[in-house]
């Protein structure tokens, strides 16, 4: 389906003949009749691509956040070189780099899986700060009682010091994912379609464009409330072990 | 159910450390410490702070790398500090002695039960039902049973110390070490916790203890090593070093803690 077609189809309710009837037709129903295109755009890209990113972000974070602790001064400086360059370039240059960039070196890639790996490595480089500092900030002491009852440096950690992490990282990960969330509108710039790229289409086509982009912000505001509410439950009952 | 150690007082050596040296930078805390106990003994280490007494029981399951010393322990367990000690030689060691921190160092995310299970069932192998009723067992004798299920932090300090105890008891070890158990609680809670101390001590448990309680180390000690400077001062049994210290340096000692308050 062309985009064209996608757009007539899409606001086939609001401007049956895709004319110069939807200059005519009123903000409120195109508002309406431009809800469910943007929130298809977030349920089919705009959620997926964050919380695909996100995980194999997380996963990624935690292997360099333990590089980056290792004793090895090598495998240390590899962890800190990729979150100096991950931190220290715009998330917007990392993602043309892979989509425009990779082609003229042979490596093209399509745009849903350029901007996961974009994503995923971005997510991988912050979240390894915030992992990091949660693991150290969990008291020596129990690395040491892990080790007196005979654990393992990585069983220590898998058991006794993750699961500690975790609940101090909470808060800060919960930053990290929903500045994820409202990033993910940069991949409409690859092409691909999410909540942002619909808002560009249906305001380009009617030429509504505060009313689409305030509808698009609107839709990412709400999203991000969801997410907080849920942050707040997740901290809850990681708390539970811990005085009040 | 007692907590009882299989075998008391046979006599067999159990663990020997000889020439323990470590430096934190140009700072001597271990000046060549050599000590050994057998098997239902009861080994207590005084002296002042900074004297040294907690690396050496920290030397003995590798929590602290000392520069030189070799530390062997009955099963074939040998580790020689000085040639860089292999990673499962420290682990055996760790496999046969289990220890009681002054700060408990209790898991906070797991309740009591998870603690003491924590051991027998991720790196012993015992089977979680087995697990959980020999910790019972051991709760109950400690006077916990009702704090099976609660987490460390609704435990107070004697508690949560008798927890520790227990999880260390739990791995069923050749040898307890106690690092200044009673020296971050209240007063009125140091009581509870040597009172199981003692308990283990008759029971014929092995046991390396650090401590300032000198009355728990003349009623249950067995032999008394008296540190300062990284050395061991003086060793006996606790009536000689008591009433009669053969050193000026375990006199001023013994004299600053039983009379605090005198002039020099």
């Amino acid at each position: 389906m062309t985009e064209w077609q996608f757009l007539s189809t899409s606001l086939s309710a609001a401007a049956p003949t895709a004319t110069s009837d939807v200059v005519t037709e009123t903000s409120w129903d195109l508002f309406v009749s431009s809800f469910w295109p943007l929130l298809s755009g977030a349920i089919t890209g705009t959620i997926p691509l964050a919380l695909i990113s996100f995980a194999i972000g997380l996963v990624l974070a935690l292997f360099v956040a333990i590089m980056r602790l290792s004793r090895s001064r090598i495998v240390s400086s590899i962890a800190r070189i990729y979150i100096s360059i991950i931190r220290g370039t715009p998330l917007l240059v990392q993602l043309f780099v892979i989509f425009y960039g990779l082609p003229s070196i042979g490596l093209t890639i399509d745009p849903w899986p350029s901007a996961i790996i974009a994503f995923s490595l971005n997510v991988g480089g912050y979240a390894a700060e915030v992992i990091r500092a949660a693991i150290l900030s969990v008291h020596q002491g129990q690395w040491e009682a892990a080790y007196t009852i005979g654990m393992s440096r990585s069983r220590a950690l898998r058991r006794v010091i993750l699961p500690q992490a975790a609940r101090v990282s909470v808060p800060p990960l919960s930053n990290t994912f929903i500045s994820l969330v409202k990033d993910t509108s940069l991949a409409s710039l690859i092409l691909v379609t999410e909540l942002f790229r619909q808002a560009q289409k249906i305001a380009a086509f009617t030429s509504e464009f505060m009313l689409l982009y305030l509808e698009a912000a609107l839709i990412y505001w709400l999203i991000c409330l969801v997410l907080s509410s849920g942050q707040g439950l997740l901290e809850k009952r990681l708390d539970r072990y811990v005085a009040h | 159910m007692s907590l009882t150690n299989p075998t008391p007082g046979s006599g067999e050596k159990l663990l020997d450390v000889s020439g323990l040296r470590k430096a934190f930078g140009s700072h001597e805390v271990l000046r060549g410490i050599d000590l050994s106990i057998e098997r239902g003994r009861v080994l207590v280490l005084i002296g002042p702070s900074g004297s040294g007494k907690t690396t050496v029981l920290r030397s003995i399951n590798g929590l602290e790398i000392p520069e030189a010393g070799v530390v062997t322990a009955a099963g074939g367990i040998r580790v020689d500090y000085a040639a860089k000690p292999a990673k499962k030689d420290i682990l055996a060691l760790r496999d046969r002695t289990a220890m009681v921190f002054q700060h408990y160092n209790l898991f906070p995310h797991m309740t009591v039960i998870e603690n003491i299970i924590e051991g027998p069932t991720q790196v012993q192998g015992v089977k979680k039902a087995q697990a959980i009723a020999e910790a019972e067992a051991l709760l109950e004798r400690v006077g916990l049973a009702e704090k099976r299920d609660v987490y460390p932090f609704q435990l107070s300090g004697g508690q949560a110390q008798r927890v520790g105890i227990v999880r260390a008891l739990a791995l069923k070890p050749d040898l307890l070490l106690f690092d200044e158990p009673t020296s971050a609680l209240d007063p009125e809670l140091v009581g509870d916790v040597l009172a199981v101390m003692k308990e283990l001590a008759d029971e014929g448990w092995t046991m390396l203890v650090v401590t300032h309680e000198l009355a728990f180390a003349r009623q249950v000690a067995d032999e008394v090593l008296f540190m300062d400077g990284g050395v061991i001062v003086e060793r006996g049994a606790p009536r000689d070093i008591f009433t009669a210290p053969r050193e000026e340096r375990t006199q001023q000692f013994l004299h600053r803690i039983l009379h605090p308050l005198d002039d020099d």
